[in-house]
Order: C-alpha cells, then sequence, then structure tokens
C-alpha cells in the first residue's frame, strides 16, 4: 500500500492556511478589528494563490495514489486548480460583503478553506466512503456558510432547510452506498466494477436499488429534479458569495465525484442506470428552465436557471464516455467562470445599493457600464450565445450526447438552453433598455472590478480560444477511463 | 503582397468589426465625437475590403478563394484533424453578398452618425452585427458558420430595445420590446433545429470534423438526407422570412432603428436563404430535391402574402417590413427552382433587395426621425417640400416593382425565366405577386409624396448630407447591378455550376 503522504501537501497547506485565518483573527484586538476583515481575506486570497501553484507544479503528469483512497492524477489536479481558482474569487468578492454585513471573518473564510478540501477529496476520491466524508466536510461547512447572517431570518431559514435536506440525503446516499456494498462486496470503485464485471444484462435487484438511492442522494447534492427543493431557499437566503460559491463549487464537486464513481465503478452496467440519469437530466432541463420564467429576485432566478445547467451537465453522465466526460469537465470550467462573473457582478451593485430584485437593475448600463457589460456577457454565455464561454462548451457537450446516441437528450437541451435566453434578456432589458431611477455613477471598486475583469477574460478565453483548456480537460478526463 | 492580401481580406473584415467594438469600449460615453470617428473609418475600411473582394473574385478561375485556415480545436475530444478551424473563403456566391454587407454597414454608419443617446453602446452593437454577417458569408466550416450566425442574432435584442421606436396602432400598442423579443426568440428558436441538425451531420459523417467541403464530399443516405433537410430548411428559413415563420420581420424592423433594420432587412435576412444555399442543399442535394416542393408553395404564398400583407399597411415600415416577406419569397422560389438560373437569381435578389429595402428604411428613417409619424396618408404632396426624400422613395419604390434598369428587374427575371422552366402555374403566380407590389408601391408613392400638399408639412427638413452619402451609395448598387448585370452573373454562375443538386 502507497502512504506517500507528500501526495496530499495542497490539502495540508489548505488546512493550515485555515486554522491560520481563524487564529489571526483571533489574535488581533476588538478594538482593530475593522482592519482585520480585510487583512483576513487578504490572508485567506494569498494562501489559496499559494495553493494553486502548490497543486500544479509538483503533481503535473503524476499518476499516483494514496493507499487505494485518493488519486493525485490530472484529474485531480484539474479539480485542485478549480476549486482554489473558485475559493479565491469567493473571497475576493467577499470583503466587502463581509464588512458591510457580516461578522467573524477568520471563521468564515476558514470555513470556506476547509470546504475546498472536502471539495477536492471528493474528486479524489477513489473509495464510497472517503469520497463519502469529503462530501461531508464540503456540505457541513456550506451549511454554516448559508446561514452566516444570523441577524438575516432568510439566511437561518436556508441554513436549516440545507441541513435538514442535506442531512436526509445524506442518509439515502449512506443506504445506497451499504447496499452497493452488500452486492459487490467492496467500497472501493475498482472493486466495485470488478463485483459487478459478471452482471452484464442481469444486476441484481439489490445493486439496482442501490444505484438509485445512489443516485437520488448524488442528485439532491447538484440540486438535480425532483431533488432540487432546497435550492431556491437556499440561493435566496445565504450571504451572496456563498451562494455563488455554492452554485460553483458545490455542482462541480457533485460532478466531479459523479464522474469519478461512474466511470471508475457503474461502466459495466451502464445501460441499466444510464436511463435514470436521462430521466434526472430531461426533467431539470424542463423544470428548472420553466420555473425561472417566473422569478423576481436574481438569486431565485439563478437558482432556477442553475437547475436547468445541472440538466445540461446531466446529459454528459448519461453519455458517460472518455469525450464526454471531457467535454463535461470543459463546461464545468466555463459554467463556473460565467456564474462567478455573475455573481461577483451583483455582489458589486449589492455592495453598494442591497438590491435583490431583477427590477432593481433598471438603468445599471448608465450607472455602472462595466458591470452592465460584464453582466450581459455572462448571461449570454449562460444563454449559450457565442463569442462567450457557453456557446462552443454546450456546443461540445450536446456533441457528445449525439454521438452516444442521446439526440432527443440534447434536442431538449438545446430546446431549454433557447428558452434560458428568454429570461436572461429579462435582466439584460432591465439594464440596458429600463430607466433607473437615477442616473448617478456607482463607485469603482478596484477589487471587484479587477476580479471581474479577470473572470470576463476566462469567460471569453473559453469562448474564443478553448484550446489550452480543451486539452487540459480532455487530459483529465482520460485518466478515468485507463 | 497580393497573395497576402487575398489571405486576409476576409478575415479584415470580421476582425475589423469586431476590433473597432473593442477599441471604442474604452472611449468614454461624453466624446461622441471620437466614436464616430472610430465608426466612419471602420465602415468604410470594410466598405472598400468587401468591393475588393468582389472586385478581385476570379469568376474565370471560380471557387474558393479568399481562404484563410487557421486551426481552433483539433485532436482533442472527439474531433480529429481540421476539428474546428476558423477557415475563411469566398466563392462566386458569396462575392456579392460581401459587397452588399460591405454597402450597407457603411451606409449603416453614415445615418447613424445623427444618434446623440448612447451612439457608443449602438456602433458597438451594431458593429458585433456586422461582424457576424460577414463571418457567415465567409465561413468554409459549419461550426464557425454557426457560430458568426449566432453572433449576428446576439446583439439584436439591446439595438432594437435600447434604440427603437414603438408603433402606435391606436387601438393597441407595439411596443419595441415586443418585437426586440419577438424577433430573437424566433431567430434563436430558428438556430434550435439547425444546432440539432448540425449535430446529426456530424455524427453521421462521422469525419469528426466540421470542414464543410469535407463534409459536403460524404454522400448522405437518401433517408437522412430528407429528414436532416427540413431541419435546415425550417431553422435557416425562419431568419429568411420564410411563410408562416416571417411573423418577427414586420414587427422586429418597424421596432428597430434605422440602421439595424437597414442591415436586419437588408443583410441579414440573407444569411437564412444563403444558409439554405450554403448548407442545406450543399450538402443534402437529394433532400432538397425532395423538399424543394414544399418550398416553392411556401416561396409562393409567402410573396403574395407579403405583397397584399404591404397593400393593406399605412404604416410606412410596415409597408416595407412586408414588402421584404414577399420579395424574400422571390429569394426561396428562385432556390426552389433548384436550376441555373433560377438559383442564380436567387443570390441576385439577395443582392438587389438587400440595397433596395435598405434604402426604403434609410428614407423612411430620415423621414421618420423629423416627422416622428410613419402614417403614408397623413403625409401628401411631399415631393414639393421633400425632393431627395422622395426621389429616393421613388427609385427604392420603382426598383421593388422590377422597373427595368434598376437592380430589381434583373434579378427578378433570372428567377421568373428559371420558374418558367419547370413550373409554369408558379411563374404565373409569381408574377401577379409582382404586380401586386406594383400596386402597393405606387399607392403609397402616391398618397405620401404626390397629389395635395399636406400644409403641416412645409418645415419639414429633407435628408441630411450624411443620409444623401448613404443614399447614393445604395442607388449607386442598384444602377450598378440594374444596367451592368454581368458583373454578379458571372460570380454567381461560377459557383452554381456543378453546384450539388443544382442542375443545369
Amino acid at each position: 500500500m502507497n502512504l506517500d503522504y507528500s501526495l496530499l501537501i495542497p490539502e495540508y497547506w489548505l488546512a493550515a492556511l485555515a486554522a491560520l485565518v481563524v487564529a489571526a483573527d483571533l489574535t488581533v484586538p476588538a478594538t482593530h478589528r475593522l482592519r482585520i476583515r480585510y487583512m483576513s481575506g487578504w490572508l485567506a486570497a494569498a494562501g489559496m494563490v499559494v495553493a494553486i501553484v502548490v497543486s500544479i507544479v509538483p503533481y503535473l503528469d503524476t499518476d499516483k495514489d494514496f493507499g487505494g483512497l485518493i488519486s493525485v492524477d490530472d484529474y485531480t489536479t484539474f479539480f485542485r486548480v478549480f476549486f482554489c481558482g473558485v475559493t479565491l474569487f469567493t473571497i475576493l468578492a467577499s470583503m466587502r460583503y463581509m464588512e458591510q454585513r457580516l461578522s467573524n471573518p477568520g471563521e468564515y473564510y476558514g470555513l470556506l478553506i476547509i470546504s475546498t478540501i472536502g471539495a477536492i477529496y471528493m474528486a479524489a476520491a477513489r473509495e464510497l466512503l472517503t469520497a463519502y466524508i469529503s462530501l461531508e466536510l464540503l456540505s457541513f461547512s456550506l451549511y454554516i456558510l448559508a446561514g452566516w447572517s444570523r441577524t438575516d431570518l432568510r439566511s437561518s431559514e436556508a441554513g436549516l432547510k440545507y441541513f435538514l435536506l442535506g442531512a436526509f440525503s445524506s442518509a439515502i446516499l449512506l443506504y445506497g452506498i451499504s447496499m452497493i456494498y452488500g452486492v459487490t462486496g467492496s467500497t472501493t470503485y475498482a472493486g466495485v466494477a470488478s463485483g459487478l464485471s459478471g452482471d452484464v444484462g442481469d444486476i441484481e435487484t439489490g445493486m439496482l436499488m442501490g444505484m438509485a438511492l445512489l443516485i437520488a442522494g448524488l442528485g439532491f447534492k447538484v440540486a438535480a429534479v425532483p431533488f432540487h427543493a432546497w435550492t431556491p431557499d437556499a440561493y435566496e437566503g445565504a450571504p451572496l458569495p456563498i451562494t455563488a460559491y455554492i452554485s460553483a463549487t458545490s455542482k462541480a464537486a457533485g460532478f466531479a465525484w459523479f464522474l469519478r464513481l461512474f466511470s471508475g465503478a457503474f461502466m459495466p452496467i451502464i445501460d441499466d442506470w444510464r436511463w435514470m440519469i436521462a430521466a434526472l437530466a430531461a426533467a431539470s432541463i424542463v423544470l428548472g428552465n420553466l420555473v425561472a420564467l417566473r422569478q423576481t429576485n436574481i438569486k431565485r432566478l439563478l437558482a432556477y436557471s442553475s437547475i436547468g445547467q445541472v440538466g445540461y451537465m446531466l446529459i454528459a453522465i448519461a453519455a458517460l464516455s472518455p469525450d464526454s466526460a471531457g467535454a463535461l469537465l470543459l463546461h464545468l470550467a466555463g459554467y463556473a467562470v460565467t456564474n462567478l462573473v455573475l455573481f461577483t457582478c451583483a455582489i458589486a451593485y449589492h455592495d453598494e445599493t442591497g438590491v435583490e430584485e431583477i427590477s432593481g437593475y433598471a438603468g445599471l448600463a448608465q450607472r455602472a457600464p462595466f458591470l452592465a457589460l460584464m453582466m450581459s456577457v455572462a448571461l449570454f454565455s449562460l444563454g449559450g450565445m457565442p463569442l462567450f464561454a457557453g456557446f462552443l462548451t454546450k456546443f461540445i457537450l450536446f456533441q457528445v450526447a449525439v454521438e452516444e446516441d442521446l439526440l432527443w437528450l440534447a434536442a431538449l437541451g438545446v430546446t431549454g438552453s433557447f428558452v434560458s435566453l428568454y429570461y436572461y434578456l429579462m435582466v439584460i432589458r432591465q439594464m440596458y433598455i429600463e430607466q433607473g431611477p437615477t442616473l448617478v455613477r456607482l463607485p469603482f471598486q478596484p477589487v471587484m472590478y479587477g476580479a471581474i475583469f479577470l473572470l470576463g477574460l476566462g469567460v471569453m478565453l473559453i469562448g474564443l480560444y478553448p484550446a489550452p483548456v480543451y486539452e487540459m480537460a480532455d487530459d483529465a478526463a482520460q485518466v478515468l477511463f485507463v | 503582397m497580393e497573395d497576402f492580401l487575398k489571405e486576409y481580406a476576409v478575415v479584415a473584415t470580421v476582425f475589423i468589426m469586431l476590433g473597432a467594438a473593442l477599441l471604442m469600449m474604452p472611449i468614454p460615453q461624453r466624446r461622441p465625437d471620437l466614436i464616430r470617428v472610430v465608426a466612419v473609418v471602420a465602415g468604410f475600411a470594410v466598405f472598400v475590403i468587401s468591393a475588393g473582394i468582389f472586385a478581385f473574385y476570379d469568376w474565370e478561375e471560380g471557387g474558393l478563394q479568399f481562404q484563410m485556415r487557421w486551426e481552433w480545436l483539433e485532436n482533442v475530444g472527439f474531433f480529429e484533424e481540421n476539428g474546428i478551424s476558423l477557415y475563411f473563403g469566398v466563392d462566386g456566391i458569396a462575392a456579392p453578398l460581401f459587397l452588399l454587407n460591405g454597402i450597407v454597414t457603411f451606409a449603416g454608419c453614415l445615418v447613424s452618425l445623427k444618434i446623440k443617446n448612447r451612439n457608443k453602446d449602438f456602433f458597438i452593437l451594431l458593429f458585433v452585427l456586422s461582424s457576424g454577417v460577414f463571418g457567415v458569408f465567409g465561413a468554409q466550416d459549419l461550426f464557425f458558420f454557426f457560430f458568426w450566425y449566432e453572433v449576428a442574432v446576439l446583439p439584436m435584442y439591446m439595438l432594437i430595445g435600447i434604440y427603437g421606436s414603438s408603433t402606435d396602432f391606436g387601438t393597441f400598442l407595439r411596443t419595441k420590446e415586443y418585437g426586440a423579443m419577438k424577433l430573437t426568440m424566433m431567430l434563436v428558436g430558428g438556430s434550435v433545429l439547425i444546432f440539432v441538425g448540425i449535430f446529426t451531420v456530424f455524427v453521421e459523417a462521422g469525419l469528426g470534423t466540421f470542414d464543410l467541403q469535407a463534409l459536403g464530399s460524404v454522400s448522405y443516405d437518401v433517408n437522412f438526407q430528407k429528414a436532416v433537410f427540413p431541419l435546415f430548411l425550417i431553422g435557416f428559413g425562419t431568419l429568411a422570412g420564410m411563410w408562416p415563420l416571417h411573423t418577427w420581420s414586420p414587427d422586429g424592423h418597424v421596432a428597430a432603428p434605422t440602421a439595424v433594420s437597414m442591415l436586419h432587412a437588408g443583410v441579414l435576412m440573407k444569411l437564412g436563404a444563403f444558409g439554405i444555399l450554403r448548407v442545406g442543399i450543399f450538402l443534402f442535394p437529394e433532400g432538397a430535391a425532395f423538399w424543394m416542393p414544399a418550398l416553392l408553395v411556401v416561396g409562393i404564398i409567402g410573396a403574395l402574402y407579403g405583397a397584399v400583407s404591404a397593400f393593406g399597411q399605412r404604416d410606412l415600415k410596415y409597408m416595407i417590413g412586408y414588402s421584404s416577406v414577399s420579395h424574400m419569397g422571390y429569394v426561396l422560389i428562385g432556390l426552389a427552382t433548384l436550376n441555373e438560373i433560377g438559383v442564380n437569381g436567387a443570390v441576385l435578389q439577395m443582392f438587389s433587395h438587400g440595397v433596395m429595402t435598405a434604402l426604403f428604411f434609410l428614407v423612411v428613417g430620415a423621414l421618420y426621425d423629423e416627422a416622428h409619424i410613419r402614417d403614408m396618408t397623413r403625409f401628401g404632396g411631399l415631393a414639393k417640400s421633400l425632393p431627395l426624400i422622395a426621389g429616393f422613395m421613388a427609385i427604392a419604390g420603382l426598383t421593388s416593382l422590377g422597373l427595368p434598369g434598376f437592380s430589381g428587374f434583373v434579378a427578378e427575371f433570372h428567377i421568373f425565366v428559371g420558374l418558367f422552366q419547370d413550373y409554369e402555374w408558379a411563374g404565373v403566380l409569381a408574377v401577379l405577386a409582382a404586380t401586386i407590389t406594383a400596386a402597393y408601391v405606387l399607392r403609397m408613392l402616391a398618397m405620401a409624396f404626390l397629389g395635395p400638399f399636406n400644409e403641416r408639412w412645409t418645415r419639414l427638413p429633407d435628408m441630411s448630407v450624411n443620409e444623401v452619402m448613404g443614399a447614393s451609395l445604395l442607388f449607386a448598387a442598384i444602377l450598378f447591378m440594374g444596367l451592368w448585370p454581368d458583373p454578379f452573373v458571372d460570380r454567381i454562375a461560377s459557383t452554381i455550376v456543378g453546384f450539388p443538386g443544382i442542375e443545369s
């Protein structure tokens, strides 16, 4: 058994960073608290940059395994960078919000960093229980973070709802895992796969039950219909930066696990579970996009639109193949960057005005042209329009589905994308066409605008010159199918 | 040097437009004069380049010229060699359309110089639109064909929503937001079908590339062709204003500001017809042959219906909007003949209708900006006080009804000849539509510009210098094609001969 602890250095660093950030908060006297709010934020952000470097440099082209539980390969490296990057930008977007509306910055940033570790190990795990524990590490951090705004009733409601339903779904997930263990006699992905390889075309009812429970549990974590009910409330109640974080990291971590697990363990019986995923995908696309049409709050709109987005991503799981995994990773990268642009703009606007209603965006193009422009870029990207990431990543995602004979799902996905353009345009309409109550320019926010600019470049890069990112994603995906 | 210019001419048109849009972004909104300078320079540059592309397209040699290929995605995922490449090239069909877009874009820039409110955003969006159009005409890669196609649709909502105008019908109000959303959703809805079509073609061909020439070299199963061709036909047909999916066109064009109406009706609708030809007929000649009678029927209905509806309009812009539907019906009829002369006529009509309708919208825009109404019954005798507006309106109208000497005659003549070769009954109906066109054009001229002078409009100013320049440019194009059609006919014919599925 290989127990090479050096493989885990990035996570050691993250854990140490989390402790450091919390400790720094404690050592400073209360009179200096105002400054420390920014200081712990900058400390955390700088630490995340270090984490990204530490994740890439020593582990390029490695393929090593830690005790049969965790793999450090291109796939893990991809997600280490991915999750650290999302956390970095969430921290940057949180700083002013924290100053104005929240307390306890040390713990807040500390929990964000801890949750990143959980997300990374969901992608890296090669064993069901390790993955489950990582999932709980991520989820528990998020339950607390969602309820961080203690004086806001909606935030408490969000935290509680998220926690109760999350605990419930974890139980379902564990039950599924136990049944799979019962049938195959193993909890490692490879062990499950070899336990299944004799059963092609004739799997046991217990296995089918286990799969169904597992998919239900995972479906909850990624917010697929019909397990999505927590999403709108959690999105609406949680502090905006946490909503951004949930929409990017929590989803991506769910899919990172999905991919590693289903390619590693359940490939032999793909014909037995494909229909379940396809059904979830179809339901998510239809319901998410249709309900989003009626929303008036930007967070709820994005919650439902993200449910629709999950539907597109599930298509890639239903069409599971090395190509579809690569396409999904590319799509996740594009989706995360796009979503972060959108949310960071929303946070920047919220910091100044406290607006959450879509109608409150009226006249934004006059008051803050840069925010309106970048927000439109993100919305068009989510709606799958070209020049931006969304067009290409969705195109490839759907093309892969057609390669795997899922034309109907791809057609449904394109249709859903078409519907989604309507409600994205309604936001753009407020920003550009409607007259706002005032024409006063909003003040320039260097950190936020800088972050938005960088993320916006990412959206354009994936949209206009996707080869480097796609090749990385594809390399990462190939590891799963060796 | 010449090779260099030829290689980069097409890509230059696309990237000058995008680059100018990018260049304008950091210019502060309080410097509209700088924006105007950038806009006119960029507009003039693409006009010159596109005219060069038209002029230097060697029709005796034929085929694809001005080729350039940049690899974009290959050997990754399911992509093989040349998976997706930014591959541009111009053939004899695209050459006149390049010229068309160059002319209309430049004319659109000129007339938009008078925009005062937020002119920066306007030109940025307008140039994104124009870059998409150039991209589609030049694209030789199916992915990028569609990419640019969507780029052209992308800015429409904002352009119409911000700068457009609502129409009050007395009993109800057609808001610009309604027109903008209807146009955007119908066009994007049409592209859902194209999306699905592209996916299936890629898988069926199994080459791992979106290269159009490579995809065209595959012979697809006949039943597959019959199944997939309608996807492209309806998808592109929506943009081409194909009846009964034309309804976005009058509402959208009326709501749009002048330059956007010019570009959209003048050029963008041609993308639809161009797509049917370049993708639909090119890839699926047998599927096309199977479905063409249906296209012929809807084309005829569109031509007749558009003409009759135009006859019923009192709003000048709605009349032009419906006349566009009618004229695009001719384009579809021409394509549906699938014989050389008919298809040649269809492409000629694309160019002719493009400059003609752009001139229409330009003139009506100039009139509306001053008079603030477009109801033709409330004008009268305007030719007395506004000779320029009346004159250009008459030119556009006479082109529209197919007067010899103007471009419309050349185009429609080709279409009718092609039509009578194979479908005499349809030819009769098409000529009937042309007759109705003459009726509504002459009625409009008589109502608004001739007859007793309405004193209310005594003080109305005539067209500005910029507008006259734009209109003269379009008029020159109309005359050029009307008096000397050979350069157009030869270029188009060099590609049509031997085009898959088109009989000689």
